[in-house]
């Protein structure tokens, strides 16, 4: 099988933090890692190949220090890596980001999977991989949580939803997207590690995949995030005490007057 | 001079310590109570290729340094003290061969040490012989190519659970210590078995057994360096084994001075933190003092070893100053805790009778004081 990977460095923390003026994200002196759930789409790709044979290779869009992570997915056991960074990739939305994916993919050639997390966790968006998935005219099956079959010709996938499970097949090549319960990513040896080091990281540019100007990058995004911020932490409710009804609803209409709701 | 990690080192342990954090710390507890050899934290040792540190990668090593291994062993002691021990003691197996082993005991039994395949394991001590090694009464007769092994071992890590040791014997005991000869034994040998596993204060899941030779056949081959060199053998191991249990101390000194000062700075007592009262705040400079210090000793005792330098006193120092500051920094660890502490729902009481072990075993502290001086006095009479 021959199964492509696609991951994103994001920065090692749930509270991202937010430029106030720019409203981007700060990135600096945060330490980046591969986002969590493309650790378990990796995994999933990993143990497909040590059934089935073949290779898992495993591709960023991305800054060139995002390198660092495709060291780490071959370090985990990909064969074989590829960071397609170009500044005419700067500032892309999902649906540019996905656009540069599926030209790289095309670049590759045959493939039989691509597997992505399911979301981002910094971005949240969730849309990359089903975007990736309909420029390449492919099937898709978001939030698979067990890869039930694997013949040469189909996958068989059960989907985590909101309210139970869904036990999906479809033909191949297919885009599938993890969760986290998909599977335990391993944590590779010091020996994997140092040889993932020396290893050889294939550096694509945007003529390279022939990708068009006009669709990557700010120029090929569509949207643009007006703000960007922590959700709010939901207010406790607050019980007015008092002896009778009345008391109470005098407390209550005092309160909601100091708030000039009346 | 320079007291920095290198960027690779630097990046080597975070990454242990990140898989410290993730995969024993929280188990540690769990680990010590259930009284079972950890085969768990073995296996993942394994996976993490940490059983062959500084052993050459032609051997299935890593190919690092024994500062490397050392910082590494901090780091595991420091999250569970059983699987930091199990480490050491594996050690004692495995550097022996390393150092004295001909190609063809590297290939059968340093490589399945270094990669984890199989645990290693080292018997000295006797009933009779524990700092006056040189009395070792296991016997060791001629019978054509084979030695016929005779005796018992006691106390010994790693007994019983590991496949491959290294033993010493005496196979011509009227030359006392020159007649000592070190042998490498598998598990499963005729009349190699094991006896009862001690029942200690601390470190229940580690198993201590002894070794029983019953006529054991051992062919010559499976001598360690040469015939009447054993002692010899056994000294240079303990040396290593000294950082070992030095770094040991320092990783269980750490954790035990990490949860008292998290818990200082929790736990409130005349309405503020007692982290605010100058007593508790002595008790952590003191302690944070100490633990620093015998770090920096060990560091320098493993450097010097991978410098190819003599690091016989430095690692004396090392294995006598840091397990009587591990005493100390536990019991006051326990004593900020003050009744929580003593309770066994903090690890805390676990750390202090942990401790003690670091001021028994690879020599009392009273023989380390022995070792440091001769070396001391030979330095000053050359």
């Amino acid at each position: 099988m021959r199964i492509i990977v696609c991951i994103k460095q994001v920065p090692d923390t749930t509270e991202v933090k937010i430029n106030p003026e720019t409203g981007t994200l700060v990135r600096d002196g945060v330490p980046s890692i591969i986002n969590p759930f493309d650790e378990n789409a990796i995994e999933a790709g990993l143990q497909l190949v040590e059934e089935h044979g073949g290779e898992v290779i495993v591709i960023t869009m991305g800054p060139p220090q995002a390198e660092q992570a495709l060291r780490d997915a071959l370090a985990m056991g990909a064969n074989r890596a590829i960071l397609i960074s170009d500044r005419a990739f700067a500032g892309a939305d999902t649906l540019a980001t996905s656009y540069v994916l599926a030209q790289a993919v095309e670049r590759i050639g045959d493939f039989d999977l691509i597997f992505c997390g399911k979301q981002a966790f910094d971005g949240d968006t969730g849309q990359v991989g089903p975007g990736l998935a309909e420029h390449l005219g492919i099937p898709q099956i978001t939030y698979a949580i067990d890869i039930e079959e694997v013949t040469d010709r189909e996958i068989q996938v059960r989907r985590l939803l909101s309210d139970g499970f869904e036990v999906v097949r479809t033909r191949l090549p297919c885009l599938i997207t993890a969760v986290k319960q998909l599977n335990e990513p391993r944590m590779p040896g010091l020996k994997s590690r140092m040889k993932a080091k020396k290893a050889e990281v294939e550096q694509w540019t945007c003529d390279c995949i022939g990708a068009l100007a006009d669709r990557c990058g700010l120029d090929g995004s569509p949207t643009s995030v007006m703000r960007v911020f922590s959700p709010t932490r939901q207010v406790e409710g607050e019980r007015i005490e008092g002896e009778t009804a009345e008391e109470k609803v005098c407390r209550l209409i005092d309160k909601l007057r100091d708030a000039q709701v009346l | 001079m320079d007291f920095a990690f290198t960027e690779d080192q630097q990046e080597l342990f975070d990454y242990v310590r990140e898989f410290c954090d993730e995969k024993l710390k929280p188990y540690a507890t769990e680990v010590d109570q259930k009284r079972e050899y950890p085969w768990d934290q073995v296996n993942m040792m394994r996976e993490m290729d940490l059983m062959g540190i500084p052993v050459s990668e032609e051997y299935g090593g890593a190919g690092l340094g024994f500062l490397e291994w050392a910082v590494i062993g901090e780091l595991l002691s420091g999250a569970c003290t059983t699987t930091g021990a199990v480490y050491g003691a594996h050690m004692l197996a495995e550097y022996p061969i390393m150092f004295f082993g001909t190609d063809e005991q590297k290939e059968k039994y340093l490589t399945p040490l270094a990669t984890g395949e199989s645990v290693g394991a080292f018997g000295l001590t006797e009933p009779g012989a524990g700092s006056d090694a040189g009395s070792v009464r296991t016997s060791a007769v001629k019978d054509g190519d084979d030695y016929i092994l005779n005796g018992t071992k006691i106390f010994i890590t790693n007994g019983g659970d590991a496949e491959i040791y290294v033993v010493v014997a005496n196979s011509r005991p009227e030359r006392g210590m020159r007649g000592i000869t070190a042998f490498i034994l598998e598990k499963g040998m005729e009349g190699f078995e094991f006896g009862k596993n001690e029942e200690k204060m601390a470190y229940k899941s580690l198993s201590n057994r002894e070794l029983i030779f019953d006529n054991c056949r051992v062919p010559a081959e499976n001598i360690l360096h040469r015939e009447g060199r054993g002692f010899q053998v056994a000294m240079e191991t303990l040396r290593v084994g000294r950082i070992g249990m030095a770094i040991g101390a320092v990783g269980l000194s750490q954790a035990a001075y990490d949860a008292a000062v998290s818990y200082a700075l929790q736990r409130e007592q005349f309405g503020q933190r007692i982290a605010n009262f100058q007593l508790i705040q002595a008790h952590l400079a003191d302690m944070a003092t100490e633990l620093q210090a015998g770090r920096l000793l060990t560091y320098l005792a493993a450097w010097r070893k991978d410098q190819g330098l003599p690091f016989e006193k430095e690692a004396a120092m090392a294995k006598l100053k840091t397990s009587e500051v591990c005493a100390a920094v536990t019991s006051k660890s326990v004593q900020i805790h003050g009744g929580y502490g003593y309770c066994s729902d903090y690890p805390v009481e676990r750390y202090m009778r942990e401790s003690k072990l670091f001021e028994i075993v690879e020599g009392t502290s009273e023989i380390q004081r022995l070792v440091i001086a001769g070396q001391l006095l030979k330095e000053a009479q050359i």
